[in-house]
């Protein structure tokens, strides 16, 4: 593989890794707060499968870095402008509604994104590919249940994923554009928005909601542009190894 | 490569001494965890597959391995993690699935009925691993462990945990 093909697959993995980190963090962030224990526990188990999804990519990445890069350094000692995760998994959790919305919109996303890409002529990213599905379709399942719940629920319920959905919306544009990683190693990104968005608004359907027209689209995660909220994040993810570098549990 | 004869059979029984730190009646034979043993020159490698990626137990595991292997006398011994095929519950022993209920732990199914993406699907009938009864309800898909799914007996009222759909 030639050197610029070779510096695109640490990048999309490490694209892949970010998305999957700091979801998994955002999520951890209801842990012991949730609406009920149950669901509690719900969503700080899909928080460690997309941890765990996420170490396995750090570790491909680091093998191809050899540059003495660990999972832990990836995680740990990047800065924020060198995260490549897409604007939609920083968002703050805010109410239940908000983080359903935002698992269930970037749950899909993931869903057909490891569809494809198990098929990848790359083996490690296919293995990671296929294995995450498995847990990405019982996330989907899980979150498109809640969405129809919530939308075609009460009315407090149904306004609150109103709301949410004018928030989050906006942040999805980003997952179908293509950043320079995805085009030079042939990733058709664009072409997974068909059965997103059926997908999507098969769920929307049933919840009585419908997705938002003309609404600008936020871009920039995937190349290391964040919003504010990313700092933040990073502060508390990050505190231990910057304040006694190289700690272990 | 030099590959030498080993006696796989051994090998295996001294693995069946390591056990799943979470479910600590099953071994990691009895979940399928361990995929292959081979001797290459001098090292003992030893592939295993989590059950799920974010699994905590594995590094876990990957040190007992070491430790069941070096008293059998194996100085070197390499661990390598394999992914693919992805772990499916269809790899657990049969063994396995009756210590699991005696613990108090639902088995998986043999055929699992709920492990497509149809929303609000009918629960999985699962028996109760306490009294057996068939009258039972799922109370969240998610359990105490990243494999397992929480379940209620209608009957003797116990809660238990099953092994969920992968």
């Amino acid at each position: 593989m030639n050197k610029m093909k070779s510096n695109s697959l640490i990048d999309f993995s490490l694209h892949l890794a970010d998305n999957a980190l700091i979801l998994g963090q955002r999520n951890a962030e209801w842990c012991g707060h949730g609406p009920v224990l149950e669901q509690d526990i719900a969503i700080t188990n899909i928080s460690l499968d997309l941890i765990g999804q996420a170490r396995s990519l750090y570790q491909y990445a680091a093998q191809l870095k050899a540059d003495g890069s660990t999972e832990d350094s990836l995680a740990y000692l990047r800065t924020e402008r060198e995260f490549r995760n897409c604007l939609l998994v920083e968002q703050p959790n805010g109410d239940w509604a908000q983080t359903m919305l935002r698992q269930f919109l970037f749950s899909s996303y993931q869903y057909y994104l490891y569809q494809y890409l198990q098929n990848n002529k790359e083996e490690t990213l296919a293995a990671i590919a296929e294995k995450s599905l498995k847990e990405v379709s019982y996330h989907l399942r899980w979150s498109s249940e809640w969405i129809i719940r919530l939308g075609d629920g009460t009315e407090e319920s149904h306004s609150r994923i109103l709301k949410a959905l004018e928030e989050l919306w906006r942040y999805t544009g980003e997952l179908f554009i293509a950043a320079p990683y995805e085009n030079d190693l042939g990733i058709a990104i664009s072409s997974l928005k068909h059965d997103w968005s059926k997908k999507v608004n098969t769920v929307f359907e049933e919840a009585t909601l419908k997705a938002p027209e003309n609404v600008f689209m936020h871009t920039g995660g995937k190349t290391g542009t964040h919003t504010e909220h990313l700092g933040f994040i990073l502060t508390e993810l990050q505190y231990i190894q910057r304040v006694y570098p190289g700690c272990e549990w | 490569m030099k590959t030498t004869t080993i006696d796989k059979e051994a090998l295996y029984a001294c693995l069946e001494e390591v056990k799943d730190p979470e479910v600590p009646v099953l071994s990691i034979i009895d979940l399928g965890i361990v995929r292959d043993i081979q001797m290459n020159n001098d090292e003992l490698e030893v592939t295993i597959t989590p059950t799920y990626t974010g699994c905590p137990a594995m590094d876990v595991i990957a040190t007992a391995i070491r430790v069941e292997l070096t008293v059998l006398g194996f100085k070197k011994v390499k661990i390598v993690r394999s992914i693919s095929p992805a772990w499916t519950t269809d790899w657990m022993s049969e063994e396995g699935k009756r210590k699991l209920k005696e613990y108090g732990i639902a088995p998986p199914n043999p055929k699992q009925q709920v492990c497509n993406d149809k929303l609000f699907a009918p629960d999985e009938a699962v028996q109760c691993p306490h009294c057996n009864s068939w009258h039972t309800r799922r109370i969240s898909e998610f359990g105490s462990t990243a494999c397992k799914a929480l379940y209620q007996c209608d009957d003797c009222k116990e809660p238990f945990d099953y092994f969920k759909c992968h």
